[in-house]
């Protein structure tokens, strides 16, 4: 895990599904400091694939994407602008 | 209404139409017997499987007839690798195949093969460096490469991919269900499968070619029809109807092609402009002719999809929410693009201009009332 942040922001969209965590994430990008790190906390599959694709779209940094135990990933994303 | 989900399944055309009902008449004798309305009956099936080879680039008992171009992919697949297992047992395939083709190759790893779905660059091609690598281990039965992708339309280099399967002596199956009857066939091949519904035909009639000299052996129980590469008595009046189609579709193409594909690139341009926040995915120039895929963010691919409907489109999407699984299209997945508010447009034959303008006119205003009705500001 290179990058490895703490997240400034954790974003609870477990159990929702695609486009709800973009939505959210979009909303709530604006609420960390430039540079630092927002988790995206997601089980919908399309997420995985989403996230990323939206911070290619946003020119935001997605850092990386990490399993979590319980199943779903913590996507994390740094706040480029 | 206004069709535009062709890639899906293309309206039948009238000449086949008019076709499947003359041969519904004279046709429906077993072409396998010897009284009359039997030779009738494999008259017609031979004159079928000629014309389809021709347009293919076939010769004609290289042409078996399937129940449907999921079903040709299936024994063609499964058949060659039988056919290789001296060989080995790997597959190789790209990552973006129809589902037929990633079920076979699925069935194929639960019997003890082994199998490489090739990655793909953001348009949806596959990396041909990637691609010629996989198909040199020596243990390879075969490889699969689609002529153009089904979801987005991006073409295949699958004259690069023959070179590289025939330098190492690995047979190539290429899935041409999204351009035969539209675009040439490229060469190369050493089996071919195509679907007749999507060029025009009717349902229930696939094509399996196989080459002259590739080894095949029948991965199910074989009957002396068809070559013995696929059982069962043949659909002699869906055959002919399909046959029809593509005389037509082939006579027409050329002209077709080009217009349609102006209707496409019309939507690719326009697209972005009117409605904020969307990406056109796919090769905007080495593409199929008819298709083209875009998404919107923040959008639910099944509400935009259902009020397309409501304002009389029909088109189809590679979003999860609108397919049977939960999971999104493998496709847009192994592209890396956006998955959700995903739609296709497929143009049929005949396709208007004035059709297509009217979908540019009304969906900006549907995505901007999505997406105000989800919060998106």
């Amino acid at each position: 895990m290179t990058e490895a942040t703490q997240p400034a922001l954790t974003i609870d969209a477990l159990g929702k599904k695609c486009p709800i965590p973009i939505i959210m994430l979009a909303e709530q990008i604006n609420h960390i400091p430039l540079n630092a790190v927002v988790a995206v906390l997601a089980d919908d599959p399309a997420a995985f694939t989403d996230v990323p694709a939206w911070c290619r779209l946003k020119s935001h940094r997605h850092v990386g994407s990490y399993e979590l135990p319980q199943g779903g990933w913590a996507i994390h994303v740094r706040r480029n602008y | 209404m206004a069709y535009f989900d062709a890639a899906s399944t293309e309206p039948l055309h009238p000449q086949a139409r008019e076709a499947l009902l003359a041969a519904i008449d004279v046709g429906w004798a077993d072409p396998a017997r010897l009284y009359g309305q039997a030779r009738r009956a494999h008259l017609l099936l031979e004159q079928a499987r000629t014309e389809v080879a021709e347009a293919l680039g076939a010769r004609p008992d290289e042409v078996s007839f399937t129940s449907s171009g999921t079903q040709a992919v299936h024994l063609g697949v499964l058949g060659t690798i039988q056919g290789r297992r001296r060989v080995g047992r790997h597959l190789v395939t790209s990552a973006v195949e129809h589902s037929s083709v990633l079920h076979a190759a699925a069935l194929h790893e639960r019997d003890g093969g082994t199998v490489e779905a090739v990655g793909v660059d953001r348009a949806g091609r596959v990396d041909l460096e990637a691609f010629t690598e996989a198909v040199a281990r020596p243990d390879t039965a075969l490889a699969c490469l689609q002529t153009a992708n089904h979801e987005v339309g991006t073409l295949q280099p699958v004259a690069e991919a023959a070179a590289a399967c025939r330098r190492n002596g690995v047979p190539l199956l290429v899935d041409a269900a999204q351009t035969a009857g539209r675009m040439p066939v490229p060469g190369g091949w050493s089996v071919l499968t195509a679907s007749a519904h999507k060029w025009g035909g009717p349902p229930g009639v696939g094509v399996l070619a196989v080459r002259k000299g590739t080894r095949f052996r029948s991965f199910v129980p074989e009957d002396e029809r068809e070559g013995r590469r696929v059982p069962g008595f043949e659909n002699v009046p869906g055959i002919v109807a399909a046959a029809a189609a593509l005389r037509a579709m082939a006579a027409e193409a050329s002209r077709e092609r080009s217009r349609l594909s102006a209707l496409v690139d019309r939507i690719r341009e326009t697209v972005p402009k009117v409605v904020p926040d969307v990406e056109v995915i796919g090769d905007p120039v080495e593409r199929a002719p008819h298709i083209v895929t875009f998404s919107c963010l923040y959008v639910d691919g099944e509400v935009l999809l259902t009020e397309l409907d409501k304002a009389g489109f029909a088109v189809s999407s590679g979003s999860s929410c609108t397919a049977s699984t939960l999971r999104p299209s493998h496709v847009l997945e192994a592209m890396g693009v956006l998955t959700h508010g995903n739609v296709r447009v497929s143009l049929p034959r005949g396709a208007s201009a004035a059709e297509v303008d009217r979908f540019l006119a009304v969906l900006p205003e549907l995505v901007r009332r999505i997406r105000q009705d989800a919060g998106v500001a």
